[in-house]
């Protein structure tokens, strides 16, 4: 019975690798532990062990091969030591098989995925998959004069890019945060600044969100314009407080004396499979401080444009970012010095019959449930606020003037969130404009879960926008 | 500040970056790093004043020689029966790591985390601490749960994810929680078990219970102000609780010099809290085992709070998203100057008399067979991928200890979604 090996996932965002070299031949007797393979990726290059004992019987992808899909098959093993109490004809996985501890939690049989058909095995299910592919799905244009050449950026790269240049431009500029310089970043945004402008300005930092928070403050008082780099902003609560009550005070205690021009930023919100900690969207609490800026892009031109304008900013920003969104790549405007306004939202599809407000990662699965419905003969329009606070009112207040119809797509929890607060403004100022109740989309109210389906089933999806804004139009 | 522009006719200042000796490729000699000789250090008793000792925070408690001798005040003097339980112990922790490490890497788990050549810092403590003191690990104590066989097919449940998992798919995989083995849920934020540990002792002396508290946390977290804060209030409400410091020397790619190293030992950072500290070789299961009694019975007698710094090596990457290759010199791990835990405590045993090589060869070969059984009962469980474990109703529960109107009100949407979705 042959055993299939798979590529694996090397982290629980891998897509793909390069299978560079094998290090047995077909006919190879291996055991546990003995490294089969090494496998490269853009980050690293691992060794791939194995973990059952048997025959190489067929290698299915020569070395050497690019872009090989995680959980696509590359080898066979003959096994020899299978259980004979394993009634298994192929290398079907175990947990398809009825349930072998009497015990198991599960009072209901597990829903069978979507689609009916199974998830190929070894890739990592998540639902975080999902979200980037609406992202991909929906390329938005950026807002760009006529005639100006557009090259395909990475999220990653255009984060990259833009404190590159400010860097470049202004030497009292520098960016702190936990493995930033050496080891290019936690998920490689500060790829290449150390290299390129040395280690008094690109700054390991102690593992104290709390304490770098605080010393950014302190710097950005004292003459700097500190980026100060969060490895998620899941580690950033104990920071909060000199965010809040310091950064975002120093103008106004000071009487006007003092500024704290400082930019906060870092991964926010869900990513793959990283559990009740790791994945929260730290938007509504940030944009609920006076004194603060907040800034949430979606597309890497905003990202670039915005992060410019965050750096320059006499205020202190708060930058939420999206892991899922680093990898995706968008087309960037190829301009010296591309700089966008804060606070200012942007149409990202036009559609006359029901507006879609949403921001970062939502945006794509806003576009997405805008394609979908554009099929059913509802053309949404999709507004990405960029920024969260000041909130870009007006430009919410006019496109439901014109379709009359609101659904707010947050990937965050539905409280006092963001969608709570463009409610309240169609409520407040655009009463008469509505012609049903807005609707909001969010993520369940609960921790997010680790495992697949129940990350799946708490994340926000388009076709659950698809539904609400059918909901919203009567139809 | 007052003026924009630097006066002139002084020296300008300058920042200092911390920069590790060796960086991938480079040679590496640790010839000048001083060890200090087994036994030397002296061993006073638990109750001793915490300024009477300030010297042991800069030294380094060894009872392994290097002729695999047990030597000085610090040898805690247990049974060879005792002494072969733990060597199996961490022998069936770097088995079940390896096997799970290779489980991450076949797509059985989507992230793992080995304590390689850290054995002894959780198994040898384990062994000195009581079954029922609480435990308020880091990451990276896997040790802590098989020192008190707790059954490793329940990790793997865990780790896979799967429909065995006790966690009911809620944790990232290694972040175990098990009441029962006194063992604390992990959290993957940074040192906030150390003022939860002082929290939990300080409600255990309150209480008049006999149970005392050991938490753990890396050097590099020393840096988050948790750690200070736990210090603080282990030494005003002089808390029965043991503190360690797992000084591997890298923090993913930071060393220890950018928690502080250059500057002073982990453990000294008890002498300003007022609070006992003791820096031993971490890669001996003998030092750590006695250093653990001493605070063990310094915390039961009322004589409050110990620091320990456990002096090792992280042989291999932080997890498996880690490439450690890319920041450190891989010849680190061959010329640590405090060798492999397990490869010290084997020769002792053989030295004294109560162990040989057939029988080590016949314990690998058990440890690496109940790790594989146990590994083949937990996939029958399911794996990363390969499940749906729980039904989606779970989601909904233990957030509240009963479940909220608006809870219930989602999950009766949700079921009626699927209902009608023919699913």
């Amino acid at each position: 019975m042959a055993v299939e090996l798979k590529m694996p996932a090397l982290s629980p965002t891998m897509e793909e690798g390069t299978l560079a070299k094998w290090l047995v031949k077909e006919g190879d007797t291996v055991k546990s532990g003995d490294i089969l393979a090494e496998i490269e990726t853009d980050k690293a290059t691992m060794e791939f062990e194995a973990v059952d004992e048997g025959t190489i019987s067929k290698i299915v992808v020569p070395e050497g091969t690019d872009g090989v899909k995680v959980g696509e098959v590359i080898a066979l093993i003959a096994g020899e030591d299978e259980p004979a109490e394993a009634p298994v004809g192929d290398a079907k996985p175990a947990a398809e098989q009825k349930p072998a501890a009497p015990e198991a939690k599960p009072e209901k049989a597990p829903p069978a995925p979507e689609g009916g058909g199974e998830p190929a095995p070894h890739q990592m299910e998540t639902a975080a998959r999902e979200l980037v592919a609406s992202a991909s799905r929906s390329p938005e244009e950026p807002e760009v004069p006529a005639g100006t050449e557009l090259v395909k950026q990475t999220v990653r790269e255009a984060l990259r890019d833009a404190m590159a240049e400010e860097m470049r431009a202004d030497d009292t500029v520098f960016v702190m945060g936990e493995e930033v310089a050496q080891y290019q970043g936690a998920y490689k945004v500060t790829q290449g600044l150390l290299d390129e402008f040395g280690d008094k300005r690109v700054i390991d930092t102690p593992i104290t969100e709390y304490g770098f928070a605080g010393i950014g403050t302190g710097a950005a008082m004292g003459g700097l314009k500190p980026i100060v780099e969060f490895m998620t902003f899941n580690f950033a609560m104990q920071a909060i407080d000199h965010i809040v009550n310091s950064a975002a005070k120093t103008n106004y205690m000071s009487g006007g004396q003092m500024r704290c021009p400082v930019v906060f930023r870092g991964p926010n919100g869900a990513a793959a499979r990283v559990g009740a900690q790791h994945s929260q969207n730290y938007g509504p609490w940030y944009a609920a401080v006076p004194g603060l800026i907040v800034v949430a892009p979606y597309s890497a031109a905003d990202a670039k444009g915005l992060l410019k304008a965050a750096i320059r900013s006499p205020d202190p920003v708060v930058f939420l970012e999206n892991e899922l969104l680093y990898g995706q790549s968008f087309e960037v405007p190829k301009l010296d010095d591309y700089v966008l306004p804060i606070g200012k939202a942007r149409i990202a599809r036009e559609g006359g019959d029901v507006t879609l407000v949403s921001y970062s990662i939502g945006v794509g699965v806003a576009l997405d449930a805008a394609a979908k419905l554009a099929e059913e003969g509802i053309e949404a329009e999709v507004i990405d606020l960029r920024t969260l606070r000041p909130l870009d009112k007006a430009t919410v207040l006019e496109s439901l003037k014109k379709t009359n119809r609101m659904v707010v797509v947050e990937e965050g929890w539905p409280v006092c969130s963001i969608a709570s607060e463009i409610m309240a403004t169609a409520m407040e100022d655009g009463f008469d404009d509505l012609d049903a109740p807005v609707l909001r989309v969010t993520n369940e109210d609960v921790p997010l879960p680790y495992a697949a389906n129940l990350e799946k089933a708490a994340l926000i999806k388009a076709e659950d926008v698809v539904a609400a804004a059918k909901k919203v139009s009567y139809r | 500040m007052t003026s924009e522009e630097p006066r002139r006719n002084l020296r300008p200042l300058s920042l200092h970056v911390p920069e590790p000796r060796f960086r991938p490729g480079d040679p590496v000699d640790f010839a000048d790093f001083d060890r200090g000789r087994a036994g030397a250090v002296p061993r006073p008793d638990p109750d001793v004043s915490p300024e009477a000792i300030r010297e042991v925070a800069y030294s380094l408690v060894r009872v392994l020689d290097d002729e695999g001798q047990a030597v000085g005040p610090w040898n805690p003097r247990l049974a060879p029966e005792r002494l072969i339980g733990m060597l199996r112990h961490m022998a069936l922790t770097r088995a079940y790591d390896d096997r799970m490490y290779r489980a991450q890497r076949q797509g059985k788990t989507s992230f793992y985390m080995k304590s390689t050549g850290e054995e002894a810092t959780s198994v040898a403590a384990a062994y000195a601490l009581d079954r029922d003191d609480m435990c308020f690990p880091s990451y990276r104590q896997q040790g802590l749960l098989i020192a008190r066989d707790w059954p490793l097919v329940d990790m793997m449940n865990q780790v896979y994810s799967n429909r065995g998992d006790r966690l009911k798919g809620r944790q990232m995989p290694i972040m175990y929680s098990a009441r029962a083995a006194g063992f604390f849920s992990i959290s993957g934020n940074l040192a906030t078990q150390y003022p939860q540990a002082v929290g939990w002792a300080m409600a255990s002396a309150s209480k008049g219970d006999t149970r005392i508290a050991a938490a753990w946390c890396g050097e590099g977290s020393t840096a988050e102000g948790d750690f200070h804060s736990a210090l603080t209030f282990a030494s005003v409400y002089r808390a029965p609780v043991v503190l360690n410091v797992i000084n591997n020397q890298w923090a993913i790619s930071s060393f220890s010099g950018f928690a502080g190293a250059e500057a002073t030992t982990f453990a000294a950072r008890a002498i300003g809290y007022g609070i006992a500290g003791l820096r031993v070789d971490g890669n001996d299961a003998l030092a750590v085992h006695a250093a653990t009694e001493w605070a063990a019975d310094r915390a039961r007698d009322g004589h409050g709070p110990t620091l320990i710094e456990h002096f090792t090596y992280r042989a291999e990457g932080h997890s498996t998203s880690d490439d450690p290759s890319k920041y450190r010199s891989a010849e680190e791990r061959s010329k640590w100057p405090l060798g492999d835990p397990i490869a010290r405590l084997k020769q002792h045993l053989i030295t004294i008399g109560a162990w040989d090589e057939e029988r080590q060869a016949a314990m690998d070969r058990e440890v690496a067979e109940e790790v594989r059984a146990a590994a083949k009962e937990a996939e029958q469980n399911g794996i990363l991928g390969e499940g749906l474990h729980f039904p989606f109703s779970t989601m909904f529960e233990d957030v509240f200890e009963e479940m909220p109107w608006h809870l219930e009100e989602q999950l009766g949407e949700m079921t009626e979604e699927w209902k009608a979705s023919g699913r």
